[in-house]
């Protein structure tokens, strides 16, 4: 079965314009529920930058695309299957501690990942990339933080941690994976080898780990699919409420 | 007995002095000067501001949930940023007066148990569910249109710590309460459907902005000597006067209706006639008794306690850093 013909430049700004709203939608969520005040104006602050992240890369997604789809039309009109977004995003929020060490594993990717792609030869996506750049380094610096002080802090909190990593490590993988549309657009000057980015990556978690004396987890699983639309039942229920309105009111502005 | 004689004597001698103290606050009052945290204040001066400064610092932080309903199912991206933005901003108010209150001698501790444990209030306006859409354009527009005008006369409050914070927050309510209009126009002038949303939540809100502005003049616990003390320069009745004089206008643009059949401008005082509040619902609510009275408190509990093992975690890690900070230098010194 051959999936519709996609421009690989749309499904490229597509996977990284999903990934950043998954994840703001999700901290989104924490809103009322951190464990102190300042955390949850850290939480709103990182998901609105997310989220500002997001709108350039639908905007320009859909730009590139060329069939009028704007970024609301793209955020709230797809349904399961047609989201690109990594797995690991999509996961739930659970305590504290599985929410900062999935921060955590996406920040310093993310970082990676927007530092190369601010070389872009998309200069609206070289843009984007470097304006979010330094808001990725931020978030980085605030989940390395908190990594240190729950993987150093009581047994209780370590405990919980290592337990998420545990969880979280299996979506680790997906995150390096590499298809056509990787490669067409390394080819166009436009994407980036995320592959090349996994040494680099290992060791900076692997230093943060060991400092905050958790233990790099050995699962022996890991899932990915995200690409293809395969996707955690998570995403169902995340969208369903995200969703809500627009689909209820397909013809009202808002 | 000797001690009692003892302590009578010494009260007795400094009972003159506390009078002359409260003179000279009187007329430094009186005078407009500010009142600082190291300057002598009246003990009740000190704890009607800690009540005050700190109810409203916990209005901004249960604020945050009613509006928190509809993040996650906000209709665009661009007003879920705006909202994220403004809850943000909101915690960020609760902050700034948390702190303000502690100049005052009580800590944000003290301030926030007494929140969760129910001894405090918060403005009950926060006690009222958000159900659709518009309301969270009703809240923008009327609730932090209400609390404006509040605060617009708290800049002049006589208290400086508490001046001043009004004066930083007057500005981004001002903004909040732009996005809350436009919110409502986009919807008034959209389809049946929301034009009907947007009546509903002006219906619902209405009134019980009426009531932030508190009881009547008359019947109003606290006014005379806040007024005397400018703790407060204008009366809750003037407030809310003020607040329907420039409402009125803006509901009339927006072609939706205010739910008061007694509405009505009177050309000779220049002021807007109106009806009456219910204020048994406004004691009922006030009393626990709103929809969602349970719902904040407890999301906020759940919140504190669900969130202890995080705050012990970062205070042993912060400890252990001190402990290797402190024997560090030495082992360098050997
Ligand atoms: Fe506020
Ligand atoms: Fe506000």
């Amino acid at each position: 079965m051959n999936r519709p013909e996609t421009d690989p430049h749309f499904e490229y700004l597509l996977r990284l314009g999903d990934s950043s709203l998954i994840l703001g939608q999700r901290l989104a969520e924490w809103c009322g529920k951190a464990p102190i005040l300042e955390e949850e104006l850290a939480l709103m602050n990182i998901g609105l930058d997310l989220i500002g992240q997001a709108r350039l890369l639908l905007s320009h997604a859909g730009q590139v695309e060329g069939r009028g789809r704007d970024e609301d039309r793209l955020a709230f009109f797809r349904d399961v299957q047609e989201w690109r977004n990594l797995l690991l995003v999509e996961q739930e929020n659970g305590d504290f501690a599985k929410t900062m060490a999935r921060q955590f594993l996406f920040d310093t990717f993310q970082g990676l990942q927007y530092r190369e792609l601010a070389a872009s030869a998309d200069s609206t996506l070289a843009e984007i990339a470097v304006k979010s750049l330094k808001e990725a380094e931020y978030h980085q610096r605030h989940s390395r933080n908190w990594m240190l002080r729950m993987g150093d802090g009581t047994e209780e909190s370590h405990t919980r941690l290592q337990k998420a990593l545990d969880e979280l490590w299996g979506y680790v993988p997906e995150l390096f994976e590499m298809d056509e549309v990787d490669q067409a657009m390394i080819a166009a000057g436009i994407g980036i080898d995320t592959n090349a980015l996994r040494a680099e990556w290992d060791s900076r978690v692997r230093e943060v780990l060991s400092e905050a004396t958790l233990t790099v987890p050995d699962v022996g699983w890991a899932v990915s699919g995200s690409r293809k639309g395969q996707h955690t039942e998570h995403l169902g229920y995340l969208l369903a409420e995200m969703q809500f309105l627009p689909r209820a009111y397909p013809d009202a502005r808002w | 007995m000797a001690e009692e004689t003892a302590t009578a004597a010494v009260l007795v001698r400094k009972e003159p002095d506390r009078e002359v103290l409260e003179e000279a606050f009187q007329v430094k009052v009186d005078a407009e000067t500010r009142i600082e945290p190291k300057d002598w204040m009246p003990d009740a001066y000190r704890k009607n501001l800690i009540r005050q400064m700190s109810q409203h610092a916990h209005s901004e932080v249960v604020g945050m949930l009613p509006e928190g309903n509809w993040l996650t199912r906000a209709p665009s991206l661009k007003r879920k940023a705006i909202l994220m933005a403004k809850i943000q901003d909101e915690g960020g108010h609760g902050l700034y007066l948390y702190s303000a209150a502690e100049t005052l001698g009580i800590t944000r501790d003290q301030m926030y148990d007494q929140l969760l444990d129910g001894s405090a209030k918060y403005s009950s306006i926060f006690n009222y569910p958000t159900l659709n859409w518009a309301d969270i354009g009703a809240i923008g527009w009327l609730v932090d249109g209400a609390a404006i005008t509040n605060q617009i006369a708290l800049c002049r409050c006589s208290y400086g710590p508490y001046a001043r914070a009004m004066v930083k927050i007057c500005k981004e309510e001002s903004f909040h309460q732009r996005q809350g209009y436009d919110i409502m126009m986009v919807m008034a002038e959209g389809t049946a459907e929301q034009r009907r949303m947007a009546q509903d939540a002006l219906n619902r809100w209405w009134w019980p902005a009426l009531m932030m502005f508190g009881p009547h003049d008359a019947e109003s616990a606290h006014t005379s000597q806040s007024m005397k003390w400018k703790i407060k320069r204008s009366s809750n009745d003037e407030l809310r006067q003020k607040f329907i004089d420039a409402t009125v206008p803006q509901a009339e643009y927006l072609g939706l209706t205010i739910p008061d059949d007694q509405l009505a401008w009177n050309a000779a005082e220049g002021k807007y006639d109106w009806g009456e509040i219910d204020w048994d619902e406004f004691r009922n609510v006030v009393n626990g008794n709103g929809l969602c009275n349970r719902e904040r408190l407890e999301t906020r509990r759940k919140a504190h306690e669900g969130g202890q093992w995080v705050r012990e975690a970062a205070l042993a890690y912060a400890e252990k850093r001190q402990q290797r900070a402190a024997s560090a230098p030495e082992k360098k010194e050997i």
